[in-house]
């Protein structure tokens, strides 16, 4: 029995700088993909329930297409495809083209869920709101700012945070499109020192760090936020 | 009697084409249609444009010649690159589909035992499964076992890409199956399983008389989106180098014929098509569970994310 080797966690604390600075490019790819996420994905709800069809059909197409390919195939064509071949994105700092590369793809493609959820959040939104605002003659875009989407986007926080959650994990897919962050420092430390259980519980625990008080906090903030009907 | 029968008389053959009202917006007016119209045309010409210039980046580099499409000509290459990858992928997505059925029934139930070191055990597992990434599960499921096995001087055979991925995806799909398979048998309503055990049935009786065959129908449409998750999932054996269809029907066909647009089209054309029938099925599921009067249970949506407390307000 060689139990010292199973259980040693000198790798995680000796390379705790390279983890650290792993994560921290996970919570910066976050935070950017998040935003641009809920930006698309908004525009894209808008256009959805808009009185121009041809408007509605292209919402349709892309969140039918990017929410049906899966992710590893969309940052691949990324890195494969904006990149390699296309030349788009290039940036001396390779890691920077990277970093925007896997920007690109996880938010284009959560903003299709972000779509989704808030759709299903205008749905829950009374007749009677969107038929007041129209009587009191706001346009559609005005009746969908000030009247709908604000009622919408209190009853989905909390699948808004759902889908939110699903992107943080869904970084460590961002080594495909060239982007190093956790995952990749994880494969790269198992290269080199072994799978061992150590390392993959201090990632685990670093990746729960990062999803559970965001769960947390999505709970909260729906419960607070909750439309009183 | 003759043969030309009597017709009702006709309505008029071309009704005025009515756009659809919604409850956001009136039926367009002369001067709404006029607007929709330059939106319209507006959307079209920025999305040209989008498109010209990609189809004038892609002319340029030669990505959009005839010959990229040579090789689909040839079966073989549909047999040992497509075919090959898409085998594959439906055989990791089945296997572990099953698994994780397998393991949500039993951790699910597990999380409703009536023993606290039954109840919590399961539910730490689920937890920790949904809240860390499906690709350092395979990165660990790849790595981890020989190393362990060395630990106590054994060695096995190095795992194969089929085990790892197969391995994460039923970790994770089957945690939140176990989710879905505890909130499926908790909107049974409370005097169902109040009457069976007043009934004189066992605990054992009352799940599986009661709870289950109703719970069946409203967890089913959830179980089913879930197969979709697990099916695009599997796409990251492309990562462990799994030949699957994304790695052998799209990164191994450009990699030999240089075809990038072609092949992404053609893999992504499988990938939303299969992704689409599964999503229509669960929709056709709900719609068939929603009439259902032989069920008192209320539909299953997809669980919150682990950290969030179920019984937030899902849309």
């Amino acid at each position: 029995m060689n139990l010292h080797n199973l259980l040693d966690f000198a790798p995680v604390f000796d390379n705790m700088g390279k983890i650290l600075s792993g994560f921290w490019a996970t919570v910066r790819l976050s935070a950017a993909a998040g935003l641009f996420a809920m930006i698309i994905g908004t525009a894209v709800a808008g256009m959805r329930v808009s009185p121009v069809p041809v408007l509605r059909a292209a919402g349709t197409l892309y969140v039918n297409v990017f929410r049906n390919t899966p992710l590893t195939l969309i940052l691949l064509f990324c890195g494969l495809g904006l990149r390699d071949t296309l030349g788009l994105w290039t940036h001396a700092d390779a890691s920077l083209s990277g970093y925007w590369l896997a920007v690109l793809g996880l938010s284009v493609y959560t903003g299709a869920f972000i779509c989704e959820s808030l759709r299903a959040g205008i749905n829950t939104v009374p007749l009677g709101q969107a038929e007041a605002a129209r009587s009191i003659g706001l346009t559609f875009p005005q009746s969908l700012r000030l009247v709908v989407l604000p009622q919408a986007f209190r009853t989905v926080i909390a699948p808004l945070g759902s889908v939110l959650i699903a992107m943080i994990k869904n970084t460590s897919v961002a080594l495909v499109a060239g982007s190093l962050e956790a995952a990749a420092v994880m494969k790269q430390m198992f290269d080199d020192v072994g799978g061992t259980i150590p390392i993959f519980i201090g990632f685990a625990a670093g990746y729960m760090i990062l999803t559970l008080p965001t769960g947390y906090f999505f709970g909260w903030l729906a419960k607070r936020m909750a439309v009183t009907r | 009697m003759t043969t030309t029968a009597q017709k009702p008389p006709q309505a008029p053959t071309r009704r005025p084409r009515k756009d659809k009202a919604s409850v956001l917006f009136d039926v367009p007016g002369p001067r709404a249609k006029r607007r929709n119209w330059l939106l319209t045309l507006l959307f079209s010409l920025v999305f040209l444009a989008v498109i010209g210039l990609l189809v004038w980046k892609l002319a340029q580099k030669h990505q959009l010649d005839g010959r990229l499409w040579k090789p689909y000509t040839d079966a073989e290459v549909w047999q040992n690159y497509v075919w090959h990858g898409l085998w594959n992928t439906l055989k990791a997505t089945i296997v572990a589909a099953i698994l994780a059925l397998a393991f949500g029934v039993v951790f699910g139930l597990a999380r409703l035992s009536d023993h606290r070191w039954v109840r919590v055990p399961a539910g730490a597992v689920v937890e920790f499964f949904r809240a860390i990434p499906v690709l350092i599960m395979m990165f660990f499921a790849l790595a981890g076992p020989p190393i362990i096995a060395d630990a106590f001087n054994r060695v096995i055979s190095p795992v194969s890409g089929f085990e790892a991925v197969v391995a994460g995806l039923t970790l994770y799909n089957g945690s939140v199956l176990a989710e879905i398979i505890r909130a499926g048998i908790n909107s049974v309503p409370k005097g169902q399983w109040e009457a069976g055990y007043s009934i004189g049935l066992r605990k054992g009786g009352v799940m599986l008389r009661i709870l289950v065959p109703q719970a069946v129908t409203a967890m089913m449409p959830a179980i089913v989106s879930q197969l979709v998750v697990l099916l695009k999932d599997s796409a990251l054996g492309y990562i462990i180098a799994y030949e699957d269809l994304l790695n052998s029907g799209f990164y191994q066909v450009k990699g030999k014929f240089g075809n990038l647009i072609p092949a992404a089209i053609v893999v992504t054309v499988v990938y939303v098509a299969m992704n689409m029938m599964l999503g229509y099925f669960a929709n056709w599921l709900e719609r068939r569970s929603r009439r259902n009067r032989r069920s008192s249970a209320k539909i299953v949506n997809a669980p919150p994310a682990a950290g969030m407390e179920s019984g937030v307000p899902a849309a």
